[in-house]
């Protein structure tokens, strides 16, 4: 009877232990603590409540105009709301890996910091991000952008950790001038893999250390290209699921079997190979490269920091693509940021960065300040309302020929966008060795390549909390 | 009786107190290095062996994870890679970078004429910061205008794919840091040089001892401390080779360069895993300590020649 009645007792306490575990799973909504703190978060920014709010990425000192620009844009801002005072840091570049975790731990980090899209995952798993869910969920500007792009910045159960500031997919950048040269037409830019082949021959035909097509290989680069040019032959990286490689597949195959082709049989890649970002960068800048694979924010950096002409540049969607790799970089906020701070983020990001006809989006000042206006290096808000009137502007304070990039334009808007796979950087380190070995070894074996990879990538995978 | 079993109180502080005193200056001297050593080099170790047993994201208190750290470099399969590279990269170091500035220091040591600028022309290379001397070397080695293979070409001979072959790329490397630190090596070792006294030369000529002999038998058993001191910092040093991998190949290719540092630098900012990155750096520190160790009790004198 005693021992009867002991188990009725376990029984039971179990039952209540489960249910309360239960509970606390499913009651995140109902909780009346949860739901007030979401509600909270959803009224607006106190008009007299004092908030300071340190954000990065401010342009360097070098870089005047920029400078100049965002300190305008502070004031702007301040002057709109007087109770919110922004410390600007400057960075440049906006993010160093080797400091982002130095800086959480000393508490140095921003309120509001820069990231990129590639490291947005491991930061979320990480919990090193404000979850701004409700607070972002009544912003008009974070509503018009194209759901697509905010999904990078999402966990798995649709949370939202920051705010984009740019997004594209990746395409085809081409050097126009050395198209002319080699006696192709311009106008009329390769659009499947067998055109690039023979334009990136006739290209390095020109000589004088002119490289036809030129590809990553180091420093996590040549994984992240491998992805893109995967995403566009219609394969993935990973399982549906991100639990297991799905890479050793024909389309990774057709992939790397093209580009050996272009290294060793038409020799139109050029002897050096190793390259990472800047390398390919100095060569665009120079004048030297034919094509590569890019967004048509590539135009501008070549065009900012590396000296190209960008009326010589052009960028086409990416040849015979099923989907394209999605790329950009936005803005996350410190775990450690109070509730109104977070408010107050918000605020300015969608002032600065959401908002056609400011901060970022200001063409017309663009235009004044000699930059390259009329590249669709954004695609964040896609074909509403606001997507039309930043194409407007853009055309109307246009410096570079905009038919340089309608074929981009045209293109990509009917090819859908893939977010990265989950653990990027780790998975791209291993994809690295597959892309330097196609391009540095002429009897690389792509079969073996490939499963040794499967191999390391479903080790990460594995271990992936 | 009573005053002669009386505890003698005060007598450390006798002996303690004049000691003291007169040691005070050096002992002021001494706490600013071990104040440097506890901030610099003593805490970080700790800190590291702390973060090696944890999960931290810096933002939330700690977990401890006990060796999963440990397990998770372990079961990584460039885990390997990176020691024999590092490894093969320790040996060819030692063969380039340990004889060559020996042989120089010898050979500037002879000579009689310029002495002064061929001593400035071996350690220029030092005064460039390492950044800049390999990126120099990442000219140097570039299949088509790069220096090297250009006087290649002059003597008839074809160009090398120097980083982008698995199979040069770590010996390329290994150019670069001989190049680097051959002016310190060979300056140590002509001090070590100038300290061998003259009449042992001349005593050894005497009794019909040629060149090769006169090194052999005066010139390393007399410069042996500096000699085993500098094989045992060169070990430790080159074990952590991570600049020329960093700047110059980024760990490629396919692996080839990948170097237990530059691991441990993925985990720690590249995958922002510090527990793992931790853990692979006190894994290091245990090989450097062990080796250092057994270098130190096998290259000892034997105890008659130490009595």
């Amino acid at each position: 009877m005693r021992s009867r009645q002991a188990a009725a007792l376990l029984t039971v306490a179990a039952l209540a232990l489960s249910g309360s575990a239960c509970g606390v799973k499913s009651s995140k909504k109902d909780d009346p603590a949860v739901s007030g703190a979401a509600a909270a978060a959803a009224e607006p920014l106190d008009p007299n409540t004092k908030v300071t709010i340190s954000v990065g990425c401010q342009p360097p000192k070098t870089a005047k105009e920029f400078r100049a620009d965002w300190d305008a844009d502070v004031q702007a801002f301040q002057a709109k709301y007087p109770n919110i005072t922004i410390d600007s840091k400057d960075a440049f570049p906006c993010i160093v890996p080797e400091t982002f975790q130095a800086k959480l731990a000393g508490g140095q980090m921003e309120d509001v910091y820069y990231v990129y899209y590639t490291d947005a995952q491991s930061i979320i798993a990480n919990k090193q991000a404000a979850d701004i869910t409700d607070y972002a969920a009544g912003v008009q500007n974070v509503k018009d952008v194209n759901p697509l792009f905010l999904q990078t910045l999402k966990d798995a159960e649709g949370r939202l950790y920051g705010l984009p500031r740019k997004a594209y997919t990746m395409g085809l950048v081409y050097n126009r001038k050395l198209f002319s040269a080699a006696g192709l037409n311009p106008d009329s830019p390769p659009n499947t893999w067998a055109e690039v082949r023979d334009a990136a021959k006739k290209i390095s035909a020109l000589g004088d250390g002119v490289v036809g097509y030129g590809e990553y290989s180091a420093a996590n680069t040549g994984g992240w290209h491998f992805t893109s040019l995967l995403y566009g032959q219609g394969g993935s990286v990973t399982s549906a699921d991100g639990k297991t490689a799905a890479f050793n597949s024909p389309e990774a195959r057709t992939v790397l079997q093209n580009l050996k082709d272009m290294r060793w049989a038409d020799d139109s890649m050029g002897t050096k190979q190793g390259h990472r970002w800047e390398d390919l960068m100095r060569l665009l800048g120079s004048g030297k490269l034919g094509m590569m694979v890019g967004a048509p924010d590539v135009v501008t950096e070549a065009f900012n920091n590396f000296g190209a002409k960008s009326d010589d540049l052009g960028t086409t969607s990416l040849p015979e693509a099923k989907s394209s790799l999605l790329g950009g970089d936005g803005y996350m906020i410190n775990p450690k940021a109070s509730p109104d701070q977070i408010k107050a983020a918000i605020l300015w990001l969608s002032f600065h960065e959401l908002t056609v006809g400011e901060g970022q989006f200001n063409h017309a000042r663009n235009k004044a300040s000699g930059r390259p206006v009329g590249i669709p290096e954004n695609i964040l808000w896609g074909d509403n309302a606001s997507g039309t009137k930043e194409k407007e502007l853009r055309q109307q304070y246009a410096t570079v020929p905009p038919g340089n990039f309608a074929a981009y334009e045209q293109g990509s808007a009917t090819i859908p966008p893939k977010t990265e796979p989950p653990q990027a950087q780790a998975v791209y380190a291993v994809l690295d060795t597959v892309m330097s070995a196609v391009l540095t070894r002429e009897d690389a074996d792509i079969d073996d390549l490939l499963a040794e990879a499967e191999k390391k990538v479903n080790a990460i995978l594995a271990r992936t909390k | 009786m009573a005053v002669a079993t009386r505890p003698p109180r005060g007598r450390p502080q006798r002996r303690w107190g004049p000691a003291f005193r007169r040691n005070l200056t050096a002992y002021g001297f001494l706490s600013g290095a071990l104040i440097c050593f506890a901030f610099f080099s003593w805490y970080p170790m700790l800190r590291g062996f702390v973060l090696s047993l944890q999960h931290n994201n810096f933002v939330d208190p700690p977990e401890w994870v006990g060796l999963d750290n440990y397990r998770t470099v372990l079961a990584d399969p460039v885990f390997q890679t990176a020691w024999v590279n590092t490894l093969v990269y320790t040996l060819l170091a030692l063969l380039c970078g340990y004889v060559v500035p020996f042989v120089v220091a010898l050979v500037l040591n002879e000579l009689r004429h310029a002495r002064g600028y061929l001593r400035f022309v071996v350690y220029l290379p030092v005064m460039l910061p390492p950044a800049v001397a390999v990126l120099l070397f990442k000219w140097f080695y570039d299949p088509g205008p790069g220096l090297f293979n250009q006087v290649l070409g002059l003597v008839g001979l074809p160009g090398l794919s120097w980083l982008d072959s698995s199979s040069t790329a770590l010996i390329s490397l290994v150019l670069v840091s001989t190049w680097m630190n051959l002016g310190t090596g060979t300056l140590i070792y002509l001090a070590a040089l100038q300290s061998v006294p003259g009449e042992l030369y001349e005593a050894a000529e005497l009794d019909g001892a040629g060149f090769f002999r006169r090194i052999w038998h005066v010139t390393v058993p007399q410069t042996r401390l500096i000699l085993l001191v500098m094989l045992l910092l060169q070990v430790i040093a080159t074990m952590q080779v991570f600049i020329e991998p960093y700047l110059l190949t980024g760990g490629g290719p396919e692996d080839a360069t990948m170097s237990v540092v530059y691991l441990m630098y993925q985990y720690a900012f590249v995958y922002d895993d510090f527990g793992a990155g931790s853990a692979l750096g006190v894994m290091l520190m245990l090989v450097l300590m062990v080796f250092s160790a057994a270098y130190l009790r096998f290259s000892r004198d034997d105890p008659q020649e130490r009595s």
